[in-house]
């Protein structure tokens, strides 16, 4: 029983200091020269692109339920009229950076994953790296920094559909103007709801790219491989997620709310 | 030549020959946890010397080219190719070696995301560095050429036969013109034709590059035509070699237990 307890200790030590080797060798490959511009433009519209229907429904949908949710509340309290600014300030600040990482983790990173799994398996990678070229930067540079850009910019444009979700909520029960609710909206939030919401995408995006890329990177041999390193690709990303978003809302605390 | 076995001295290039040797193994170890993979790898491969390993699955063949080209660290032994120790080179000397070792891997390994061209395209602009488009377009077609595969060219892997990846593999592995190449299992899971046609295609780039070659394989067939010495690998160790007549001829039950067929 301990001799299980040590060895499963040592191999998730041995993890944490693999872990931190791949982070040094991927930030030591943004550096080296020859930066694959084309593999990193066609990361970010695999990435990016092709994720904007699932984060635009899913941020819609979002929108439209919180209003629903939180009318009968508020017109209770005698505050119906305060609906677009609770729905502005919690969806900017945390509903629409979380739900579009968690998104994410689940296409981008599985995706990851079982890719680069599978390229391992297949001896791609190894085929790469004999051939003397460098599939890190190839693979893993152009992914992570794809990553760590297009998360943020859809966590934006879901916070701009979930707005509307919630435009169109509200004019199920209410009237209100489109120019009317979104003035409210936009005049309900400052420099201190948008910057740490659009820092933190960018954090969710790199450990969405990283765990991706680790997990793929770093799969056994073997097709069962792959769908381990693309199931803990997600579950890890998952879990990054909200181990990020915990630090995050302590740090804008302290910065901001005081 | 002349075959040896475990217990003779390790094969030396005769003086009066004075054959360039660009691999230098000896006394190589390597195990995984308990098991011992390779014990005592001893040999030397000539310039434009094609030499196959036979062996039984399991026996380290492949360990033994994984480690030439230093995706694996002998535990213990001299390992020279080109007269450098591969085990002591830093990363940027060992990326310069591997410019100069093509690897044909068993599957053909090709990326499946990309075309025939842009699979070819990629050692092109990757390692050498290439930028001016008609000269890769140039080399693209000429090695896709020599495979007898230029239809092929915008073709996804997917859509290729076993066989024409292992041409399209081997094409990518030549076309930035290595001095010597490793074959692991070329003509596994063919047919006994696509076999041959491969094996002859390993000699024709032999003798049109001037490679010197190591093959692993279990084709009999595809020793006959490519060996110019044959190695025979048992429990880690070289048993026996020669070129594949004189092991044909051979006492040792192991080495006759691959001969067999062929006699």
């Amino acid at each position: 029983m301990a001799e299980q307890a040590i060895t499963g200790w040592k191999r998730w030590m041995e993890g944490i200091g693999e872990q931190c080797i791949f982070f040094t060798r991927f930030f030591r490959n943004i550096f080296t020269g020859g930066f694959e511009w084309s593999e990193f433009v066609r990361q970010c519209y695999e990435i990016g692109y092709r994720s904007m229907m699932l984060v635009g429904v899913t941020s819609f949908i979002m929108g439209l339920v919180l209003i629903i949710q939180l009318r009968p509340s508020l017109v209770e309290l005698g505050a119906a009229s305060m609906l677009p600014k609770t729905l502005a300030v919690s969806f900017i600040r945390e509903m629409g950076p979380v739900i579009t990482a968690i998104i994410c983790a689940g296409k981008i990173a599985s995706s990851i994953g079982a890719e680069l799994g599978s390229m391992k398996v297949t001896e791609q990678i190894d085929a790469m790296e004999v051939s003397g070229a460098n599939p890190l930067q190839y693979l893993v540079v152009t992914r992570i920094l794809a990553t760590s850009l297009m998360v943020p910019l859809l966590s934006i444009i879901g916070d701009a559909i979930g707005l509307f979700g919630g435009f169109l909520a509200l004019n199920i029960t209410d009237s209100i103007s489109f120019s009317l609710y979104f003035n409210k909206c936009i005049s309900s939030l400052d420099f201190s709801d948008l910057l740490p919401a659009v820092v933190k995408s960018v954090f969710f995006g790199f450990a969405i790219g990283f765990v991706g890329c680790y997990k793929g990177y770093h799969s056994n041999k073997g097709t069962e491989s792959v769908g381990i390193a693309a199931n803990s690709a997600v579950v890890t990303a998952s879990l990054w997620i909200f181990v990020i978003d915990a630090i995050a809302v302590q740090i804008t605390s302290l910065l901001f709310y005081k | 030549m002349k075959e040896t076995d475990k217990n003779s001295s390790p094969k030396k290039p005769s003086p009066a020959k004075k054959a360039e040797v660009v691999i230098h193994a000896k006394g190589i170890k390597k195990a995984f946890g308990d098991k011992e993979v390779l014990k005592n790898i001893t040999f030397d491969l000539e310039k434009g010397e094609n030499m196959v390993v036979l062996g039984r699955s399991g026996q380290g063949k492949s360990v033994t080219i994984q480690c030439i080209v230093g995706m694996l660290k002998p535990d213990a032994g001299e390992l020279t190719v080109f007269g450098e120790n591969v085990a002591e080179m830093s990363d940027d000397d060992l990326k310069q070696l591997r410019i100069k070792i093509g690897f044909l891997f068993q599957s053909g390994a090709l990326y499946d995301s990309m075309t025939v061209r842009e699979n070819l395209e990629f050692p092109l602009t990757r390692v050498l560095k290439l930028t001016d488009q008609q000269d890769i377009d140039k080399r693209v077609e000429e090695a896709l050429d020599s495979v007898g595969l230029l239809d092929a060219i915008d073709k996804l892997p997917s859509d290729l036969s076993g066989g024409m990846r292992k041409r399209v593999g081997l094409a990518r592995t030549m076309i930035v013109k290595p001095e010597i190449m490793l074959y692991d299992e070329p003509t596994t899971g063919l047919d006994p034709i696509t076999s041959r046609e491969i094996s002859e295609l390993i000699l024709n780039m032999q003798k049109k590059n001037k490679t010197s070659s190591i093959i692993i394989t279990h084709d009999m067939e595809c020793a006959r035509i490519t060996a110019d010495r044959v190695v025979i690998m048992n429990d880690g160790e070289y048993i026996a070699e020669g070129s594949f007549k004189e092991l044909q001829k051979s006492d040792n039950k192991i080495v006759r237990s691959f001969f067999s067929d062929t006699i």
